[in-house]
């Protein structure tokens, strides 16, 4: 089958600030696609440059077999585009938005008014429709957002970053929402810098940092590429430096034990990466037993997606994400965003 | 209220699809063909969504209306006490500065309506509302254009209205039936034109700031550079040349006319410019051609991010 969304060599700068450096991307009809990489890494301009409000430096964008760049009016038909931010008219009702909403995409009255009325219905909305939207809650907005962009049944709906700031519950309920959309047959791009939101909820995913994919594939397949397991060991509850260094020292002359890093953010836990087989957690045991250490809690896990970060990357998500905070002047940037250059 | 988001919809199964949508969408027709446009059927809908939205924004937030009248209402009475004396025959065949100033005042209204008519627009950019017209496969950005000129016009005709009114009552008398609909013509144009360029600066400037900047440098300099407030022959050589330069003045001196002509035909002469002299007809040309060249001139904005 064609693919549902490609983008090639994508470039986009804002002056001198290269926002977008290369990326290539395909999403296949009817899965769930994750675009990771910490603040800043060019998620958003990426997407703007799919939902035709930028225009790429160069680059091909194909959509639903339509090219993006050449034809965005009839692109436009194909999609839904859920802004990070909500943007809500705070005088109107849900109801009224929605109405709007139908009108620009052309819809028939009465196709409109059955439409409206099962979104309202599906997204729980029935007792708040004809309530102004200023009086929405948090979550209530994000569900008539949600509604909004799905009305026209989109092809593919991009999603900027739809959990951020949503409270766990609100987010839990967004995620199997995107989980029946998917369900349904529509293709669904979400951005997203939280591990666990892509982890648990794409089929496929990019990684990207710094304006360029580093790495793409389904999350097992990227872990399982990185290798090894990781285990966590905790010899006490607060190792003393001494412990934790000779510890270390032991472990890491295991033969299948690769790394051995210190973490003393956590208590000194150690963290090991070993190649994967399955006596290793004992092994680790025995011979923390034989040297007469104890164990204050041990586990294996498979790698996180944060480690195929760290691995390309050589820093965490986390790091990359206080590193970025510093760097960014905030209001130009909201600026240029409106202007959408 | 609970922020679960229900798993199954009315309609069974696929609670996400709707028949009904699906069937429209499949026969929306070959894509890629331009069947949209200006004054298509889809043209008309999102203009007439989008000019609602502004009327039910105003029936909720009814205060710009109520200052919207009462203000140019203030005008023509401050303006009209303040010349009340000067000598009969100034101020060219008006009878009083109140009949003379009526014609003004209109004009100088319906122009501040539009344009301002860009700033809700620009809150709704800054705000990212704008971005769901931006993604919408619209029939052609210029319904957001004539939803903001029908919004301001339908405004415009309320505030003319109300000082019609009031300078009949101050002794100013009435244009005729022909006069009043040709002054309607004239504000609706004006009001086309400069909300278009009101739009136009919108798509083009930073942000609300840099809006209000310019409305604020262009708003009262007008006014003072045009008919509104004193005849041509008033003023200094130069200031005559840039008052018929000023297209404000070629909207005020038909109204003007009319006022004081039930006669009026399009070949009478409105205005005497320093370079010629102004026929009706020639003023009504010169607004139309304004508001053509407004209209065409903004229209690579409203593409920009389209291409
Ligand atoms: N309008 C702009 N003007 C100038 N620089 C910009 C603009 N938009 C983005 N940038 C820069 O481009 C880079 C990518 O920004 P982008 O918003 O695409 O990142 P992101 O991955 O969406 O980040 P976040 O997770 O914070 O939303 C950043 O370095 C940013 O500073
Ligand atoms: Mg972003």
């Amino acid at each position: 089958m064609a693919a549902a969304v490609t983008i090639e060599n994508l470039r986009k700068s804002y002056g001198s600030v290269i926002a977008v450096q290369d990326v290539s991307l395909t999403i296949q009809p009817g899965e769930i696609f994750g675009l990771l990489g910490p603040n800043g890494a060019g998620k958003t301009t990426t997407i703007r440059c799919l939902c035709t409000l930028s225009v790429p430096d160069s680059g091909r964008i194909e959509l639903m077999g339509i090219p993006v760049l050449e034809q965005p009016q009839v692109a436009r038909r194909y999609l839904g585009y859920i802004a990070q931010e909500v943007a809500l008219d705070k005088v109107l009702t849900g109801r009224e938005l929605l109405e709007l909403q139908a009108a620009i995409y052309h819809m028939p009255k009465q196709v409109a008014l059955g439409r409206i009325e099962q979104m309202l219905s599906l997204l729980d909305l029935q007792d708040w429709a004809d309530q102004k939207t200023g009086a929405y809650s948090g979550g209530l907005k994000k569900r008539l957002d949600l509604a909004l962009g799905l009305l026209h049944q989109p092809d593919v709906l991009v999603l900027d970053e739809p959990t951020v700031g949503l409270d766990i519950e609100t987010r839990s309920a967004v995620w199997s929402f995107l989980r029946q959309l998917k369900a349904a047959g529509t293709t669904v791009l979400i951005t997203s810098h939280y591990l666990e939101e892509v982890d648990a909820l794409a089929d496929r995913v990019a990684i990207i940092d710094q304006g360029r994919v580093i790495a793409a594939g389904t999350p097992s397949d990227l872990k399982d590429k990185i290798g090894g397991d990781r285990i966590t060991l905790r010899i006490r509850e607060f190792t003393p430096d001494d412990e934790a260094a000779k510890a270390k020292a032991m472990l890491a002359d295991l033969p299948f034990v690769q790394d051995v890093i210190v973490n003393p953010a956590q208590g000194n836990s150690l963290n090991l990466v070993v190649e994967r087989q399955a006596d290793a957690l004992a092994a680790v045991q025995r011979s923390l037993a034989e040297a007469g250490l104890p164990v204050f809690g041990i586990s294996q896990s498979r790698p996180s997606l944060d480690d195929v970060y760290l691995a390309a990357t050589g820093r965490t998500l986390m790091d990359a994400e206080l590193a970025a905070v510093g760097q960014r002047d905030l209001k130009q940037e909201k600026k240029q965003a409106m202007k959408g250059r | 209220m609970s922020t679960t988001i229900p798993t199954s919809g009315r309609n069974g199964s696929r609670p996400l699809e709707n028949a009904d949508l699906s069937h429209w969408k499949a026969n929306l027709g070959d894509p890629s063909q331009k069947s949209q446009g200006l004054f298509s059927a889809a043209f008309i809908q999102e203009t007439l969504a989008m000019t609602r939205r502004l009327f039910i924004q105003l029936q909720r937030r009814p205060s710009t209306l109520i200052a919207g009248i009462i203000q140019p209402l203030i005008w023509l009475v401050l303006f009209g006490a303040l010349f009340q004396n000067v000598p009969a025959g100034l101020f060219g065949e008006s009878r009083n500065y109140g009949q003379f100033l009526g014609a003004g005042i209109i004009v100088f209204t319906a122009f501040g309506g539009a344009l301002n008519a860009g700033l809700p627009v620009m809150f709704d950019r800054e705000f990212g509302f704008l971005n769901r017209f931006l993604v919408a496969p619209l029939a052609s950005r210029y319904s957001i254009v004539v939803a903001s000129a029908i919004f301001i016009a339908a405004l415009s005709l309320v505030q003319t209205a109300a000082i019609l009114a009031l300078s009949a009552v101050l002794g100013a008398g009435f244009p005729n039936l022909p006069g009043l609909v040709l002054v309607l013509g004239i504000v609706m144009t004006l009001v086309l034109g400069v909300t278009a360029l009101s739009l136009g600066l919108t798509f083009a400037l930073p942000g609300h700031i840099e809006l209000i900047a310019v409305i604020f440098v262009t708003n009262l300099p007008l006014l003072f550079s045009s008919t509104a407030l004193v005849p041509l022959d008033f003023m200094p050589q130069w200031l005559q040349v840039v008052a018929s330069l000023n297209p404000l003045t070629y909207a005020i001196e038909p109204i003007r006319y009319v006022y004081l002509h039930s006669d009026w035909t399009l070949g009478s002469v409105v205005l005497q410019a320093p370079f010629a002299g102004v026929t009706l007809g020639a003023s009504l040309g010169v607004l139309i051609v304004f508001c053509g060249v407004a209209l065409a001139l903004i229209q690579p904005l409203l593409r920009r991010r389209m291409a």
